[in-house]
């Protein structure tokens, strides 16, 4: 019997090392996976380099995670943390790398290393500061930047409801990076408000298939606080 | 002294405050475009597109048809903009992750995109990052995918800065977000169409000449 369902956040990350990549969900408060990231605090990793959207928001998950000193470097469209100023005082500090990624980049870079492609060409940053060391070709005419593929060693996944297959659901804007960096990971791990029997998502309405998942922890936490 | 506060106090005319700006740019939204708001006075425009005129909002964080701000007791936690607010879906909206979200901004799937900017050149270049400042990491968002994904861009912003220099400009003084991306600018004085020969006036506040409306502008305004 298939069961992807562990009993604990300490079996869920177990065999996470120094220096993972780590993608990490979430868009602001929504789709976080907090419990997960205090896990990964509570194991002791360091010299992490995170890929996330926002630099974590309010004081735990990610926000404590770099608080902690335990991330080298963030890849990331928008280094902010809502009511924080942990991260930038860690980059004016200089303990902290940065790489500037546009939103659209980071979510292409991301899909791209779960669908096997290894690079690809957008329009995005063309002309800019984030255009500089990146290769450029034309096509019909126009200029485009080739961005490569942004794989993990780990993604921390935020899903509504999962079942032992690993098959996901995922409430309203809580869906955010969560799908595709769980694609993109050579170990995906999730935390789920709910587990489901299985047979008791509709085949219609699951996001992620079971098949980009490896291990699911059960952490109804409710809402999104933040 | 800011161009706002000069004309409250001694000019002949009355700036746009956040409020009008938001109106004047939701009046040329046509029904049926499929419109993605920036953070700040952009955001302020859904509520002044009338509510008989189908207009659809685009949230880059997964969410198409965007409803307005719901009241403080029905806030639902799970559903924001990307701008971090508390927002509603109205009926015919729908969720997606993010990668589909940048394919309706880079595949051209958007009418408009509405942005902030800190200046825009005469050639349509925006500016609205910067990289300028030790105290704050740089941060870009999704603002450089909107500005060359969508069909057109338009930009919202004060004329002038806060010490009173134009922020129309015949070059960027900040790094770019996007060069030659500007269709339109509305600015709290007057409306222009970016053009091959510079920046085009369609409208300006009532009382205001053109000779006051080209001292605070950086570029020629052609008529």
């Amino acid at each position: 019997m298939i069961n992807k369902i562990v009993r604990s956040v300490a079996e869920a990350l177990d065999g996470v090392r120094d220096g993972a990549l780590v993608l990490v969900g979430g868009f602001g408060a929504v789709g976080q996976s907090n419990q997960l990231l205090e896990g990964l605090i509570e194991t002791g990793v360091r010299d992490l380099t995170i890929v996330a959207n926002n630099a974590g928001y309010g004081n735990v998950g990610l926000a404590r995670l770099l608080k902690l000193e335990r991330v080298s470097k963030i890849i990331c469209s928008f280094p902010r943390i809502a009511g924080s100023t942990t991260f930038e005082e860690l980059y004016k500090a200089n303990k902290i790398a940065l790489e500037l990624v546009p939103q659209g980049t980071l979510a292409e870079r991301i899909r791209a290393a779960g669908a096997g492609i290894p690079a690809f060409y957008t329009a995005t940053g063309v002309g800019t500061e984030l255009a500089k060391g990146k290769k450029s070709a034309e096509f019909d005419g126009k200029t485009y930047l080739l961005e490569t593929a942004l794989k993990g060693d780990i993604a921390l996944i935020e899903a509504w409801k999962a079942d032992r297959w690993g098959n996901l659901t995922y409430r309203q804007s809580g869906r955010n990076f969560n799908p595709i960096m769980a694609t993109a990971a050579r170990t995906t791990i999730v935390q789920s408000q709910h587990i489901a029997e299985l047979g008791e998502l509709d085949p219609e309405t699951i996001v992620t298939p079971g098949i980009f998942v490896e291990r699911v922890v059960h952490i109804p936490h409710g809402d999104p606080q933040g | 002294m800011s161009a706002e506060t000069q004309g409250k106090q001694q000019l002949s005319y009355i700036p746009l405050d956040r409020t009008g700006l938001a109106r004047r740019v939701a009046a040329d939204i046509p029904e049926g475009w499929v419109v993605n708001l920036g953070i700040g006075v952009p955001t302020l425009v859904a509520d002044y597109v009338p509510a008989d005129r189908e207009v659809i909002f685009h949230s880059e964080n997964g969410v198409l048809g965007i409803g307005p701000k719901p009241p403080e007791d029905q806030i639902e936690r799970w559903l924001i903009n990307a701008g971090k607010q508390y927002v509603t879906l109205r009926s015919g909206g729908s969720y997606f992750h993010h990668a589909d979200s940048f394919a309706m901004i880079r595949g051209g799937h958007l009418d408009l995109c509405v942005l902030g900017a800190f200046e825009v050149s005469e050639t349509g270049d925006i500016a609205n990052w910067t990289t300028l400042s030790t105290e704050t990491a740089p941060a870009v968002g999704g603002a450089m995918d909107l500005a060359v994904g969508a069909q057109r861009l338009w930009v919202v912003m004060e004329h002038v800065t806060k010490d009173g220099r134009p922020r129309l400009v015949q070059k960027c003084s900040y790094p770019l977000t996007a060069p030659q991306a500007v269709k339109r600018v509305y600015t709290n004085l007057a409306t222009f169409d970016i053009t091959q020969d510079g920046f085009k006036l369609l409208d300006m506040v009532p009382g205001l000449t053109l000779t006051e409306l080209q001292a605070v502008t950086e570029g020629r305004i052609i008529c």
